[in-house]
């Protein structure tokens, strides 16, 4: 019984923000397995898995765009929240943007294609009816239909991500040239550690021929 | 409410005649521009925000549809409707209690506000649950071709300053700048997720009302920049369960939108001049195509 699974995803932009550049969003060069494990998870996902990024593919050109947007810096608060329920009146509690206005800009990806390589794990939440067998068909049967949980997205919710099963047998997509030779990426996330706190793992990205090797997120070459 | 059951996507066109659909502010204001294939671009923040108006218009504070991001402009409050209060009790006990209260406030929210029950929001508690992932995600809109900004000077007969009128000795003029696309038709892909309704309590009257404000929402949004908007085309595609039957990008390449034939070469600049096209006969079982508009 075959134990991985291979997704096609694409989509016209993406943005996998960088940790250190949140504020005006710079995206990293490609995927990273953190949000390639949150695309398998729109698609399929139950507590009693987690899934492993295995292998990331990159299919076009690294492009770049920037574009700049409105946003606000708030976040809601809690207390106002807790105080208006006291009162029972939504009166007063809203955000005006102009008064919390900020300009950013994000250095967003441009028309991306990857394959993802993963396998999942049972995890200790596993009941005793949770095979690797049941997951993997919902996973394949699902993507197969093109069905998911939630859209699945490229970073953020505004960049739709397309998939497509890719099948046992299936000749290897074309990857273009461009991405020939090896590439260092550099430090890149690899994926938050949520079993204690929420702990950032980082691993050094080198993209081979358009191929980055993911490393198990307890291995050695993975600093947190 | 009870929340939805089906997973929808849908493809919205919408066209500006002489005017600026979205301005780039890193552009000194002209409006948006694919830098690689000149298409004009909406982005998907200024079409929420469009949803958020018409919504607080149209519901003008009723309860349950209060707007969460609210602009100066819609403020509405001299019709302020009684309010009731809605008491909510947190449905599990067993959680930390920290963990509880964040959900009750998340549940609170997503039961008053109309765009945090959509759109979803970020609240400043520490546990997951402070954070709602709204049903309904938009994309970006483009427009179907390349266009063409056109800078118009324009002349004020007044002047803002003392100052600016001694330096002309009395003339008092000012020269102004618009940015307008002469014409543009715009695509925006969205999908709404019923599995995620389900967190928010997102309900099949609130779909109608998503609906609702994407055909009018041009219709108050009227404006010196805007030029003529209007909304042309709402196509929905319902599956027949929550998860979908099909992918989503084969049902928006059902939706063909090209010129007329023999006017491929001509600059549009009406929306009679493209032809909109829905194969049916492409879109799998269990998916239902609407036209809504």
């Amino acid at each position: 019984m075959a134990y991985g699974v291979k997704l096609l995803i694409w989509g016209e932009r993406a943005c996998f923000t960088r940790p250190e550049m949140k504020v005006e969003r710079v995206s990293y060069d490609i995927i990273t397995p953190s949000a390639a494990r949150g695309i398998l998870e729109a698609i399929h996902w139950k507590p009693a898995i987690r899934w492993v990024i295995d292998r990331i593919t990159v299919l076009k050109p690294i492009r770049f765009e920037s574009i700049r947007r409105n946003e606000v810096g708030t976040k809601a608060s809690a207390g106002s929240i807790s105080s208006a329920i006291k009162k029972g009146t939504t009166e007063g509690l809203h955000n005006i943007v102009e008064d919390d206005r900020q300009q950013r800009a994000s250095t967003i990806l441009k028309d991306v294609a990857y394959v993802i390589e993963a396998h999942f794990e049972m995890t200790s939440k596993a009941g005793s009816d949770d095979s690797e067998g049941k997951h993997l068909d919902i996973f394949n049967r699902r993507a197969r239909k093109g069905q998911y949980f939630h859209a699945p997205c490229l970073g953020v919710r505004e960049f739709p991500a397309y998939f497509r099963l890719i099948e046992d047998g299936e000749p290897p997509l074309a990857i273009d040239e461009s991405l020939q030779g090896e590439k260092d990426l550099g430090y890149m996330l690899h994926d938050f550690d949520f079993a204690d706190e929420v702990i950032p793992h980082f691993f050094r990205a080198r993209m081979q021929d358009g191929v980055v090797e993911v490393p198990p997120l307890k291995s050695e070459e993975v600093r947190a | 409410m009870n929340p939805i059951t089906n997973r929808y996507e849908f493809v919205f066109l919408f066209d500006v005649a002489n005017g600026n659909p979205n301005g780039d502010p890193d552009a000194g204001n002209l409006p948006r521009i694919d830098p690689e294939t000149n298409q004009g671009l909406v982005t998907d923040v200024c079409l929420k925000r469009k949803i958020r108006n018409y919504v607080s218009l149209e519901k003008e504070d009723s309860p349950g549809f209060a707007i969460y991001m609210q602009e100066k402009a819609v403020l509405n409050n001299q019709h302020k409707k009684a309010y009731e209060a809605l008491s909510i009790k947190p449905e599990d006990n067993k959680l930390p209690k920290e963990e509880a209260k964040a959900r009750e406030l998340t549940q609170w929210m997503c039961k008053n506000f109309f765009d945090v029950r959509t759109f979803g929001a970020v609240m400043t508690t520490k546990v997951n649950s402070g954070q709602v992932r709204g049903p309904v995600q938009l994309a970006f809109a483009s427009s179907i071709d390349p266009v063409v900004p056109m800078e118009v000077s324009i002349t004020r007969m007044a002047v803002t300053t003392e100052a600016e009128a001694e330096k002309q000795s009395g003339d008092n003029r000012t020269m102004g700048r618009k940015h307008i696309v002469p014409y543009g038709l715009y695509r925006a892909h969205g999908f709404i997720s019923a599995k995620l309704a389900e967190r928010t309590g997102f309900g099949e009257e609130d779909l109608d009302l998503v609906w609702r404000s994407l055909i009018n929402m041009f219709e108050h949004d009227r404006s010196a920049a805007r030029g003529e908007m209007s909304a042309r085309k709402l196509i929905v595609f319902k599956h027949d369960n929550p998860m979908g039957n099909a992918p989503a990008h084969l049902l928006f390449d059902a939706v063909k939108v090209k010129r007329v034939e023999g006017e491929e070469d001509t600059p549009a600049r009406s929306f009679s001049d493209y032809e909109v096209s829905v194969d049916s006969e492409s879109v799998p079982q269990g998916v239902s195509v609407e036209e809504k508009l």
